[in-house]
């Protein structure tokens, strides 16, 4: 996951503002984060979407297997109880 | 004393538009895409610092000009920018050098004009801080790896620096316009600012593995409208929509 200057690639979550999450926005090509940081700055918050970057580098992600979907996720597909929708909220609680 | 003020602003005014438009030629060509992006990006900051700056001369020359007549309809020897901005873009060196040098000027410039006296200027020293502030962090950080990068990439630095440094120079310079600023508290003193600037040329050389050259033949002129020979063909292309169809707009 390098580019031609063998630069490493990286992923880029940006926080829209305080209070929320960071958001993964995509992923560029830096030699190291501090340079990663700035390009992030400079791709991913040109119309000030957020005030605050991550990155991580590409290579530290660990992802599920695609192949595995099925045994992964299938399973929950019946499981409607663990949704906690079967309870009466009272009035007073407003919107949860 | 408005005639001082004008000639003053129109010279820093002039540094940022023909700095913006160099940088700018980047745009669609530079290394890399996150480079393609930054690049616009600062040229971007400059020109707006321009349009700023431009527009207040307009307002002090008090003639009915405006900023578009400064921008594009003036001659060579009009322009007042210092030749560093100027300069060929070569390669990606040279240009995040240039940059590096002049915006390790012009932070502690807009931070000092902070407490001058101008309500104009000090305006938009505000905003202009923050943008140069990322240029000297940006670009200094890719000097830094350049410098202290592959034989290539070293190699190449150190042309840059042997080229551009002797265009620093400029950069401090103080005409009797600027002079008659300076004693009315309208403008910093260059000169004052030329500590801050050797302390961050300083420490990023040092982490760039480069030396700082000394200031042998300092080359100057541009405060005069002596330019380059490089300067002519910037102009035509900067110049060339409203020379070619006048009074054009979008």
């Amino acid at each position: 996951m390098t580019n031609e200057s063998g630069m490493p690639l990286w992923e880029v979550f940006i926080r829209p503002r305080a209070g929320l999450h960071h958001k993964h926005v995509g992923s560029l090509h830096a030699s190291d984060s501090t340079m990663a940081v700035q390009a992030a700055r400079d791709v991913y918050t040109r119309r000030e979407e957020g005030d605050s970057i991550w990155v991580v580098a590409s290579a530290d992600i660990h992802a599920s297997d695609p192949a595995r979907s099925a045994e992964n996720f299938d399973p929950a597909s019946d499981k409607v109880y663990r949704h906690p929708s079967f309870y009466d909220i009272p009035d007073e609680v407003g919107h949860m | 004393m408005s005639e001082h003020l004008l000639n003053t602003v129109l010279q820093i005014a002039d540094d940022h538009l023909i700095l913006g438009h160099r940088v700018s030629e980047w745009c669609g060509h530079a290394p890399m895409l996150e480079e393609d992006l930054s690049m616009p990006n600062m040229a971007l900051d400059l020109i707006g610092q321009a349009r700023s700056l431009y527009t207040y001369v307009a307002q002090l020359e008090g003639k009915g000009r405006t900023e578009d007549d400064f921008a594009y309809l003036r001659g060579d020897r009009e322009y007042r920018n210092c030749l560093l901005v100027e300069r060929n873009n070569e390669d990606f060196a040279h240009t995040v050098l240039r940059q590096l040098y002049f915006a390790a000027f012009m932070k502690p410039f807009w931070e000092a004009m902070h407490t001058c006296s101008d309500e104009t200027l000090v305006n938009i020293s505000h905003k202009a801080v923050k943008e140069i502030a990322y240029h000297v962090r940006h670009c200094g950080e890719w000097v830094i790896r350049l410098g202290d990068g592959t034989a290539i990439s070293a190699e190449r630095m150190h042309d840059a620096v042997l080229a551009l440094h002797p265009y620093t120079a400029e950069l401090f310079e103080i005409d009797n316009n600027r002079q008659q600023c300076i004693n009315s508290g309208l403008f910093p003193d260059s000169q004052a600012l030329q500590p801050a600037w050797t302390s961050t040329i300083n420490q990023i050389f040092t982490q760039a593995k480069l030396a700082v050259p000394r200031d042998e033949y300092p080359q100057t002129g541009g405060r005069k409208g002596l330019h380059t020979e490089d300067f002519g063909i910037l102009l035509s292309q900067l110049q060339y929509m409203q020379r070619a169809y006048p009074g054009a707009s979008w």
